[in-house]
């Protein structure tokens, strides 16, 4: 994929010098973002550098305790943001609510504010499924009937359902199979075509990022170490992104 | 714990919308609780009598022991028991499931899709319980009354009969004393349903957290019961104390 192809679409997203500590751990030190309307971002780096905090940011689940965050020039915490702008979240265990079937969970949304009729609500959980390569008997299930891959595709179509401007994916292929795991890249792809979405996947999985992603940038100890067109971070000389990229499984 | 309160009193309003979930949580507190709420009356009815009838007996009394069964019911043992078995058996499971939602991201989902978890998951157990629990109260008393009744006539030290026993129930026992116990199982109840929500929501660290917020929901939950009996019952006190002096 090339930022040609980027959709005119979707919202730009900024960060600007954003922190946070949980108590004496410093999470984020200072990161700044720009993430382009439409484009396939992927936040990628080692466990425990800050990548699902950040996210959780980006979601108002976590206020920062220093910085910005800005949606098309807008601060999230401004009042009302919620109605302009539509964010959606993949979590990284799906975030499926159990006692729900999976047609009631993609409908939550819709069903819980009242958006459309009843009638419409199932048509629009049975197209959104079928984006995702389910059919409507997997409508009937349940979460705890579904193999780890079902439930992040269901999670996706839930996200869709929202026909948000941005989408964030936490940790999008983790527990799951080399086969599974390009599946689900493939209907992020898919997703960010369908609704044009900016789309933000954070992972630590390296064949994930390089395979979608328009830009990507490297996440490590709080901070923004590289960013740039997956060509670009391949080239980079950064000492730790080069051994995030070389580590290998190898026997003595 | 006051601002969980707050926000599912601000939320009443809207409880009409979460209709559904409601009902499911009335049927989950009716099917999980009734037959040991009944069993649990039964025999603290039975103990009553066992334990009060004699005494009475041996002073010429034994015919107020109905009266002393129902006020003790009514007003203190049915109220107290049933609020910690709902808090044992209805609590545990809400801070169970609430802290596992939380543990899995489910909760967060929510957020995410603009769903206010108080609203939507706290507010239906809160209201479910605080209706279910005055109803145990009414089927706590018929029941306990009847096992006291039981007692009363089958144990040769008290031996009243069930007809004795129910005229002193009938002569002592005054709607306000029953009043006073479904105030007292009402609060207990919004108590319950609000320490048990918070201790699931304030779940943190796996499935450890989880088993760390039950026990937390269920010792708080009767503390607080306990606490609050005296409270109520203080302040209750000039209201029901005529009908005390009355009947005995």
């Amino acid at each position: 994929m090339t930022s040609a192809k980027i959709a005119e679409s979707g919202v730009a997203v900024r960060v600007h010098q954003l922190r946070k500590s949980f108590g004496s751990q410093i999470v984020l030190d200072g990161v700044d973002l720009e993430i382009q309307p439409g484009e396939i971002f992927v936040l990628m780096g080692p466990s425990g550098s800050g990548k699902s905090v950040l996210l959780r940011h980006l979601i108002g689940l976590e206020t920062a305790d220093s910085g910005e965050i800005l949606l098309n020039n807008t601060r999230i915490e401004d009042e009302g943001i919620r109605d302009r702008f539509r964010l959606a979240m993949v979590f990284q265990s799906g975030g499926l609510l159990n006692s729900l079937t999976v047609g009631e969970n993609v409908g939550l949304y819709l069903s819980e504010h009242r958006l459309k009729p009843a009638a419409e609500i199932e048509r629009i959980v049975q197209e959104k499924l079928a984006l995702v390569h389910l059919g409507p008997k997997d409508s009937l299930k349940y979460p705890s009937e579904l193999s780890g891959g079902m439930k992040k595709r269901v999670a996706i179509a839930r996200a869709l359902v929202m026909e948000p401007q941005v989408v964030l994916y936490d940790e999008p292929t983790s527990e799951l199979d080399p086969l599974v795991a390009v599946t689900v890249g493939r209907e992020i792809v898919r997703a960010n075509a369908v609704t044009r979405a900016t789309t933000l996947v954070v992972t630590h999985d390296r064949d994930l990022a390089f395979g979608i992603a328009n830009r990507i940038a490297f996440l490590s100890e709080g901070r923004i170490v590289a960013v740039g067109t997956p060509e670009v971070i391949r080239a980079s000389q950064d000492p730790l992104l080069r051994r995030f990229l070389s580590a290998d499984f190898t026997r003595d | 714990m006051l601002v969980l309160f707050g926000a599912t009193l601000r939320a009443l309003p809207r409880i009409f919308r979460y209709r559904r979930n409601l009902a499911e949580q009335l049927f989950e507190i009716g099917n999980a609780s009734l037959f040991m709420a009944c069993v649990l009356s039964l025999f603290i009815g039975g103990v009553l009598s066992l334990q009060a009838g004699p005494l009475l007996a041996q002073r010429g009394l034994g015919s107020m022991l109905g009266g002393l069964v129902g006020a003790s019911l009514a007003k203190e043992l049915g109220p107290v028991m049933m609020s910690i078995l709902i808090a044992g058996r209805i609590g545990s499971a809400m801070a169970a499931e609430l802290g596992s939602m939380r543990v899995y991201q489910e909760i967060d989902a929510l957020r995410t899709l603009n769903i206010d978890p108080v609203e939507y998951l706290v507010l239906p157990r809160v209201v479910a319980i605080s209706l279910a629990l005055p109803c145990l109260l009414v089927f706590s008393l018929l029941i306990g009354s009847a096992g006291g009744a039981f007692v009363a006539a089958l144990n040769p030290e008290v031996a009243v009969s069930a007809t004795a026993f129910f005229n002193s129930l009938k002569a002592t026992l005054e709607p306000r004393d029953i009043i006073h116990g479904l105030i007292k199982t009402f609060l207990f109840a919004v108590t319950v349903g609000v320490v048990c929500c918070n201790q699931g929501l304030d779940t943190m660290g796996g499935p450890r957290g989880i088993g760390r917020s039950v026990t937390k929901a269920v010792v708080n939950s009767i503390v607080f019961i306990l606490v609050l009996d005296y409270v109520i019952t203080r302040m209750l006190l000039p209201f029901t104390q005529a009908s005390m002096a009355g009947g005995f």
